[in-house]
């Protein structure tokens, strides 16, 4: 089936098997590797993306469904050769150890610190239970988060 | 993981898509929860018609009561302030399922015609006698939340029909609460209670209760109801409820090894506790 989509700003067009998962569509398509499949199944949160400005696990969407639509991967954060500031943040609190979980955590993070600046450490965590750590570095993930919410809401 | 090949469809009305849908098809709304049943092969239907371009099943309107499209998403659900104040306990259990990605795209019709025990709005749509609206190739007909969640994973939709909403009568005039206790690892409802109270001062006219979670599916509980109509929510009142509770349940009780029947009927009692005292406090 023929699709069109903008992936990064980018316009692509292409023939998919309809049961081609976004996921799929992404990182064997167009390449995009940055988003993960992690557990496949809706709750780890590593194929994290935006559709359409929400986020969206991208393992439990078909290519189809996504015709027409505007996606932003982590590859797409960074802006005029600056990183998004939630890249940054970390960057700089070393907010990963393995790093896989880190495309999604950042994808998710940096959508509700734009819908809540000055989110609470509580909120924080509440919000990120749909992005799993599997080397439990949550300390400084909520950190480098809390940062970019302090800052957002000019604390 | 990749689901089992299927032939996709899209539609652009009711009609179309009740033209479209062929013996083995499925609608495919937000895809949450036939997706990832899909992918583990539990199920492979040959025809996918995708309903999530028609924008008369899609959204909230208040006319006394409420009547939801079956292709809302939980997320607008959750933040409807016309549900947060009609039926809040709708909005409140819309807003624990899953996580924040998940109720950004699964819907509610999804939801119900996938009819998982464990997932919280049905249980406050049985408590809250909501009704299931749905449109076949024979004609339009609506079914009770309690009649339309069967057993596990059942429901009373035929093949080749559509939920094209779910409608509720208004309950702004009763306290309300959805008290859920959710599983340590998947966030899935290990017991959920859902209670409306009409109070008429400090005496409860009437109660609706359910649980599910703790059942294979979302179950009315009359004799907790009974128990707490008429009374002053007293602890004998309350306490006869959490018993009455028990019971209501005993013919429907889900477990596994961790969260056996025994404890969820028991657990069904505290969080009817739990869930009064939210409603009343």
């Amino acid at each position: 089936m023929q699709i069109s989509m903008t992936v990064n700003g980018v316009g692509h067009e292409a023939d998919v098997d309809p049961r081609t998962l976004l996921v799929h569509f992404l990182r064997e398509a167009l390449d995009l590797t940055g988003t993960k499949i992690g557990c496949d199944t809706s709750q780890c949160g590593a194929c994290t993306v935006h559709l359409n400005g929400k986020v969206l696990k991208s393992c439990t969407l078909l290519a189809v469904q996504a015709d027409g639509c505007e996606v932003t991967t982590i590859e797409g954060l960074a802006e005029g050769g600056e990183h998004h500031p939630m890249q940054t943040a970390f960057w700089e609190n070393h907010g990963l150890q393995c790093g896989y979980c880190t495309p999604g955590m950042i994808m998710a993070s940096a959508a509700f610190v734009r819908d809540n600046p000055g989110a609470s450490e509580a909120e924080i965590r509440h919000y990120l239970e749909g992005n799993i750590c599997r080397c439990t570095g949550y300390h400084n993930i909520v950190k480098a988060v809390k940062q970019v919410a302090d800052a957002a809401a000019g604390a | 993981m990749w689901p089992n090949k299927f032939d996709y469809a899209r539609a652009g009305s009711v009609d179309e898509a009740l033209g479209l849908i062929g013996d083995e098809g499925k609608f495919l709304a937000g895809g949450h929860s036939l997706l990832p049943v899909m992918k583990l092969r539990l199920a492979a239907p040959e025809q996918l018609v995708d309903i999530g371009g028609i924008d008369s099943l899609r959204g909230i309107s208040a006319n006394g009561g409420l009547t939801i499209g079956a292709t809302t998403t939980h997320a607008e659900i959750a933040d409807s302030s016309d549900v947060q104040a009609i039926c809040s306990a709708l909005a409140s259990a819309c807003g624990q399922v899953g996580d924040q990605a998940v109720r950004n795209f699964g819907t509610i019709g999804g939801n119900i015609a996938h009819a998982d025990p464990a997932s919280d709005p049905p249980t406050v749509l049985v408590a809250c006698g909501a009704t299931v609206n749905i449109q076949g190739a024979d004609g339009a007909r609506s079914v009770g939340a309690e009649d339309f969640f069967a057993d596990l994973f059942e429901t009373a939709l035929d093949d080749g029909e559509l939920i094209t909403s779910v409608s509720l009568p208004d309950l702004s005039d009763h306290q309300m609460a959805y008290a859920k206790f959710p599983h340590p690892a998947s966030r899935y409802a290990i017991v959920g209670v859902c209670v409306a109270l009409k109070m008429d001062g400090g005496t409860c006219e009437h109660a609706h209760v359910a649980v599910g979670g703790a059942t294979v599916k979302a179950v009315k509980c009359r004799g907790a109801e009974a128990a707490l109509a008429g009374s002053t929510l007293d602890d004998a009142a309350v306490g006869a409820a959490a018993e009455a509770v028990k019971a209501d349940i005993a013919d429907w009780l889900a477990g596994d090894i961790a969260y056996p029947e025994t404890y969820r009927q028991q657990m069904a009692g505290v969080f009817l506790k739990r869930a009064i005292a939210a409603a009343t406090g």
